[in-house]
């Protein structure tokens, strides 16, 4: 799971400007379950189960909406979308909308023959999450078994079938050493893209901070491998780097702003403004299934909320930045703060900055990290991170 | 793919015929009124003058041709068309938007 980059453009104009009215992406969460257990997995601590998720016939539904709304990506995500076995099915009606379909797959569970299929109907890109190049290591982090060798078929067919190939690999302390092993695995897959894509501690990753942390010394080596990578791939393969925000100056501009350019639809059909924005309390989270999407969009209460800059307190309020960044994330904001409205404290003028980099710091240098909650179907209720 | 083995970047030239592989779509938005290029995990929103070189980019018509069109279209002079309509491509090409053949 990673984070979506929702524009970039051609000209010098803002990219705001362009989807203030409509949402460029929508994450749609087909189910959460995943026969991977990743440590740091973006879905929230508490999983919807599989007898609540939507029905193949309100995913279609939620695909027509989309298209109508403006929507132009679809991103295809979970847990694992493809332990749906309607899959082909939504894909059908998102590419027949004209979404931009884009699978976002651990891809252990796929078949090639599914994979055909998905593309016959219209499937335009698949981007493959890797847990490390090293058997071991990526054994460990996903608790789950051969996978690497799975996901080395899985990238193979997808190039056979001549589908553009997105690798996504998570980076943290178990990793990052590994770092140049994994960009030659990528071009070796024959990717025309990375994702270089430093752990963002929300859900699992915040309740697995202190095993997954790595030095300010680690990250900028690492900075420094992938700007060496750009250069010498540049024309073959295509680089995103997501910066681990605890080591940053100011913050990055969370999903392109609140409710500016993404919308993410959970497994039971909960609409939200960003895939954490559970752990904030107050927001009301429309149902699909209650409410046309165009309309939770433009007046749900989970989006108004933080939309725009007019919630913002000091020092984002008078902040010359806060058209550029809109305060940085609102979930890591209430993680940290106790307050979603205060300013994002990967930012150096929040208060609370210094901190947020010290946690980073200390827990970093611990010699023995303290051992993975791996994400898990909890049997009761699991208790919020922090 | 055994090509992607040896994958190097490729040099847009006055003689590449420059296309869109099938999974870069330009589309035309009729809700904003713009035109929008989908790229996997991007979206682009390319300038007037970069939709009309992108129309053209069709595999068969070379990047010369393609600057001799607009240079006449915009009654501008040609040498300084076809510089930017490189370059504009070269970045494109690096990106993964086209392909130059
Ligand atoms: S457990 Fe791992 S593979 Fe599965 S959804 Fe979470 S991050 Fe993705
Ligand atoms: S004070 Fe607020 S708006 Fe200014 S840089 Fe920090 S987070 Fe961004």
């Amino acid at each position: 799971m990673n984070e979506i980059a929702p524009m970039e453009q051609f000209s010098e104009k803002p990219v705001v400007e362009a989807c203030a009215r409509a949402p460029v992406g929508l994450l749609a969460e087909l189910t959460h379950r995943c026969p991977l257990q990743c440590p740091y997995c973006s879905n929230p601590l508490e999983l919807d189960r599989v007898n609540s998720e939507l029905t193949t016939e309100q995913w279609q539904d939620v695909m027509r909406q989309a298209a109508d709304l403006g929507i132009l990506q679809i991103h295809l995500s979970g847990g694992e979308p493809t332990v749906r076995k309607d899959l082909e099915d939504i894909v059908e009606v998102a590419a027949k909308a004209g979404l931009y379909t884009n699978l976002i797959t651990a891809g252990v569970t796929l078949t090639r023959d599914r994979l055909k299929r998905l593309k016959e109907l219209g499937l335009d890109h698949v981007q493959l999450s890797i847990q490390d190049v090293d058997d071991a290591n990526a054994e460990k982090i996903s608790a789950y078994k051969n996978g690497l060798a799975k996901k080395r078929e899985v990238g193979k067919w997808v190039r056979e079938l001549e589908m553009p190939l997105t690798i996504n690999a998570p980076i943290h302390r178990l990793n990052i050493e590994n770092l140049p092993n994994i960009i030659d695995f990528a071009v070796e897959m024959g990717a025309g893209r990375i994702e270089v894509a430093n752990i963002q501690y929300y859900a699992w990753a915040l309740k697995n901070r202190a095993a997954l942390m790595p030095t300010r010394a680690q990250v900028l080596k690492s900075a420094e491998i992938v700007e060496e990578a750009k250069q010498r791939l540049k024309g073959v393969m295509v680089f995103d780097f997501v910066v681990p925000d605890y080591y940053a100056k100011t913050p990055k501009p969370c999903m392109g702003g609140w409710g500016r350019g993404v919308m993410n639809v959970t497994p039971q059909g909960r609409v939200l403004p960003c895939h954490a924005s559970e752990s904030v309390p107050g927001l009301v989270f429309d149902n699909v299934k209650d409410r046309r999407l165009a309309d939770i969009w433009l007046n749900g209460q989970a989006f108004q909320k933080y939309r725009g800059t007019s919630w913002m307190k000091e020092p984002c309020k008078s902040c010359p930045r806060a058209e550029l960044d809109f305060g940085g994330c609102r979930c890591q904001a209430m993680a940290f703060t106790g307050d979603a409205a205060n300013t994002d404290p990967a930012c150096k003028l929040s208060p609370y900055h210094e901190a947020f980099v010290a946690a980073a710091e200390r827990e970093s240098a611990e010699a023995t990290p303290p051992p993975f909650v791996y994400r898990r179907m909890s049997p009761t209720k699991a208790t919020p991170a922090e | 793919m055994s090509t992607d083995a040896t994958r190097t970047r490729v040099m847009v030239v006055p003689a590449s015929k420059p296309a869109l592989p099938p999974h870069i779509k330009l589309r035309h938005d009729p809700g904003r009124g713009r035109w929008h290029v989908l790229a996997p995990e991007r979206v682009f929103e390319p300038d007037p003058i970069s939709i009309e070189i992108l129309k053209r980019c069709d595999g068969a018509t070379s990047v010369e041709e393609i600057a001799t069109e607009l240079a006449k279209d915009y009654n501008a002079p040609l040498q300084e068309i076809l510089a930017d309509t490189i370059s504009m491509l070269q970045e494109l090409s690096d990106k993964g938007v086209i392909k130059a053949a």
